[in-house]
């Protein structure tokens, strides 16, 4: 049976005339329409000028091992950016991960410590990064490393990442069907047992999504970064020492260029067009992981 | 008799499967028509697609004709007057999320009545046909979501008196509700038909000889038989019938 | 005996085992303290110092001759919060709803990357193309000032920002209004458009709220997108074109350079906005907390 000989099926000019008798359902649709239009064309613009204006400017200078004010390249500062998500996450994940674990497979309900945790780790979320970044300058370059660090720059963004892993993980962990955890202490497996063998590679998928998830947002990362790793453009010897993210990069670029600028902004479109193809990689990685959660 | 609506030989589809066979039946006027049959049977269906609940529904195709007042519902009709013509009554309660006031206003004035004059005499009639005035006459500005299932679920069917319908749908409108509540409702339903047509899905039977005038039984998309609520109960001509009402299956 | 006694060391390992995830568990909690003492006890001497009312209701900020009010700055903050309310959170509760309620299946496989996209994009990078795009543009409409920058551009970057936050948080709280309300609003008539914008979106108003306040807070922390747009000027703006600068961007442009009372009313600006984030905060939980309730 074809649509149109259905009944029910209502040509294109009825649905019009059937706006035409309401004109505020038709102002409504217009407006959701609209606000569409404008979301999309809004994408449209920003990435299609950071493209034109950057792609040209991206040439094999740019990406020499070491950074001078002639070649402005930023392979040291995608390196930097390497060593600091690697040393964020060393950090930041067994936190994230054992505190996700503790609220959900240890903690009873109505639990205090766990309202408080649920509030600090919403607090935690909510501090604007140059707060962390203010917090780390006092901390760990006044008191701990005595300047600008790497070392620094990761401790003060496990705190950023913390709540993003612990909620992905939680999330992950609840999604784990009891029976699982029934079955295996049937088989009188204890619970940490249960939790490593069972829950745990159940839940990684998702664990793994939050893992990238704050990848993308420590590569994205600049004002906390500022005082605390700051803005040295080499790979340092130490991670005691400072050196720039490649989102830094960007913003030394912009910020403090030396003549002339033009030079300088052309290595920034770049800069920002290579910043932004690794976030979008890194963050569609982790719905692509997420979405072959869900449709398992 | 005077039919207030007819449903002449409705098929309907979704997508490939075929959930009502060859549908035919008189809805007579100011009776109370039940609609019977195990889940699944496609009774909820037929009364969806009596007020075009089912136009949402992607692959939902429907052939054949269903009449109001002999006037082709799928044909030249406006969707909004025949939902204000032909009102329902869900099985979950679901008042929106708003005072008791502005549920029973939200119909009105969706069809444009802003007088607050005429509002409030449409509020209180309808509140006081759904026999809910009482209860609720205090706290009109209250939340509706406040209101225990059963009063919900009157304030609903006042929702639905109030644009002044001349058939109400009612699909298993007390399965989400106590005996006690079940109980008021059935009693509204009887005065109800004194003004309105109505027409009830139902898997409760004793529901349907309780208050039904006639009833219909569906079985895998067919209608099987429709007849007098006490004949189709007492004498059901048709074996798979008598299967049903005597618990064999469903 | 021996089964005993490895009974009891199994037990002991899972007990040491939950305090070391309790021990985890609560780092959370040390660092919200440790930030707080940390900001407040190198803020508020400063604040002391220079006086409450001075440092909060002054109207100039001179590091220079030790003049440190920051008045100008929490006016500059919440205009383009504000600004970015206006211009973010309608866009993007229709956006919302139409993602939710209007736009097709196949479409919808289409919108939900842009949208993660514009919330990926790196704030630093929205501030370069504010820088390129938007200052020369609105310098062109109002060529009789001296530069595009100021309130108006730092309300737009603002308000795309925060575009995907409140999209998507609304989004999801309009889909999860049960479908009853739509249909008892189309089964008394309304078209879908009423019964979208009238029976469903009030039921999803605590979530569409919550949308609302997230953005503001990330809104008024946000640094790197601001601070070459905004002007950064010290003074309370006059009008839309005037330049600005907000709590965010005084830190972030003199910290580097800073020392002695210069550096601690930095921190103390960080303060103000740390109380503004908590007073935020707080009011998410709340509603979210009344939201449940509902």
């Amino acid at each position: 049976m074809s649509k149109s000989e259905a009944i029910n099926y209502i040509p294109f000019k009825q649905k019009l005339r059937g706006y035409l008798k309401h004109p505020m359902s038709l102002f409504l649709l217009i407006l959701v329409i609209g606000a569409a239009v404008i979301t999309v064309g809004l994408v449209a613009i920003l990435l299609g000028h950071l493209l034109i204006k950057g792609i040209p400017h991206i040439k094999p200078h740019l990406f020499e091992w070491k950074y001078t004010t002639d070649n402005l390249s930023m392979m040291p500062a995608i390196i930097n950016t390497f060593i600091m998500v690697i040393l964020t996450l060393l950090i930041a994940v067994p936190v994230g991960i054992s505190s996700a674990i503790y609220l959900v497979e240890y903690a009873k309900r109505g639990n205090k410590v766990v309202s408080v945790i649920r509030l600090t780790t919403e607090t935690l979320a909510g501090i604007p990064s140059i707060v962390f970044g203010l917090f780390g300058f006092i901390v760990f370059n006044t008191m701990i490393f005595k300047g600008y660090s790497m070392i620094g720059g990761a401790l003060t963004l496990s705190m950023m990442v913390l709540p993003i892993i612990i909620r992905t993980t939680e999330e992950a962990l609840i999604s784990v069907p009891d029976l699982f955890r029934e079955g295996s202490f049937g088989l009188g497996a204890g619970k940490l047992r249960t939790i490593t063998r069972i829950v745990l590679p159940y839940a990684m998928p998702g664990i793994l999504a939050g893992i990238i998830l704050s990848i993308g947002r420590i590569v994205g990362e600049t004002a906390a970064l500022i005082f605390t790793a700051g803005t040295i453009p080499g790979v340092p010897k130490a991670l005691t020492r400072s050196g720039r993210t490649l989102s830094l990069h960007l913003f030394e670029l912009v910020q403090n260029p030396q003549a002339p600028t033009d030079r300088y902004f052309n290595a920034a479109y770049a800069t920002a067009v290579v910043l932004l193809a690794l976030v979008v990689l890194v963050n569609a990685l982790s719905s692509f992981i997420a979405k072959k959660l869900s449709s398992k | 008799m005077n039919y207030k609506m007819e449903i002449n030989n409705v098929n309907l589809f979704y997508d490939k499967f075929q959930a009502l066979k060859d549908v035919t039946i008189p809805i007579a006027e100011k009776q109370i028509t039940a609609f019977i049959g195990p889940s699944g049977c496609g009774k909820s269906t037929l009364l969806k697609s009596l007020n075009r609940m089912n136009d949402l529904i992607e692959g939902c195709l429907i052939k054949g004709k269903m009449l109001l007042d002999g006037e082709d519902i799928y044909g030249g009709m406006n969707v909004d007057i025949l939902r204000k013509r032909v009102g329902m009554v869900f099985q979950k309660p679901n008042p929106f999320s708003m005072s008791i006031y502005d549920n029973i206003a939200y119909g009105p004035r969706t069809h444009g009545i802003r007088s607050k004059a005429a509002l409030d005499e449409i509020v209180e009639k309808s509140l006081k046909n759904a026999a809910i005035w009482n209860e609720t006459k205090d706290r009109l500005k209250k939340s509706a979501l406040g209101m225990s299932g059963g009063q919900q679920q009157r304030l609903c069917i006042a929702r639905a008196l109030s644009v002044s319908p001349e058939v109400i749908l009612m699909d298993e409108p007390t399965s989400a509700l106590d005996p006690i509540s079940t109980g008021k409702i059935e009693e509204l339903m009887s005065e109800l038909k004194k003004e309105y047509t109505v027409i009830i899905v139902t898997h409760n039977m004793q529901q349907a000889t309780r208050i039904s005038d006639t009833t219909a039984f569906f079985l895998l998309g067919e209608m099987v038989e429709h007849n007098v609520t006490r004949e189709i109960f007492s004498n059901p001509k048709e074996k798979r019938t008598e299967d049903y009402i005597t618990g064999r299956f469903g | 005996m021996n089964n005993a006694s490895n009974v009891n060391r199994g037990k002991f390992r899972e007990a040491a085992v939950k305090v070391m995830f309790l021990a985890a568990a609560c780092i959370s909690i040390i660092a919200v303290a440790l930030i707080c003492v940390f900001i407040f006890a190198n803020g508020l001497p400063a604040i002391k110092e220079i006086g409450l009312k001075e440092f909060l209701l002054g109207q100039k900020w001179k590091p220079n001759a030790d003049i440190y009010g920051i008045f100008p700055m929490i006016i500059g903050s919440l205009y383009v919060t504000a600004g970015a309310i206006v211009i973010g959170v309608p866009v993007g509760i229709l956006m919302a709803v139409f993602m939710a309620r209007f736009c097709p299946q196949k479409l919808y496989k289409l919108l939900k990357p842009f949208v993660e996209l514009l919330a990926g994009i790196p704030s630093v990078v929205y501030g370069f193309l504010g820088l390129q795009l938007l200052v020369p543009l609105i310098h062109g409409l109002f060529p009789e000032q001296p530069s595009g920058s100021g309130v108006l551009a730092a309300s737009i970057m603002l308000g795309i920002m925060i575009l995907p936050t409140i999209i998507n948080v609304s989004e999801s709280a309009i889909k999860a209004v049960p479908d009853n309300y739509y249909e008892g609003s189309l089964a008394l008539g309304a078209t879908h458009e009423r019964s979208v914008f009238f029976a469903v979106l009030p039921a999803a108003k605590s979530g569409v709220l919550a949308s609302v306040i997230l953005g503001v807070g990330r809104a008024i922390g946000e640094t790197m997108a601001v601070v070459w747009v905004a002007g950064n000027a010290p003074i309370v703006p006059d009008s839309i074109l005037s330049s600005v600068r907000t709590l965010t961007s005084n830190v972030v442009m003199e910290m580097g350079y800073s020392t002695g009372l210069h550096r601690e009313a930095l921190i103390g600006t960080a303060v103000v906005l740390f109380v503004f984030i908590l007073i935020i905060n707080l009011s998410f939980s709340a509603i979210k907390r009344g939201g449940k309730k509902q």
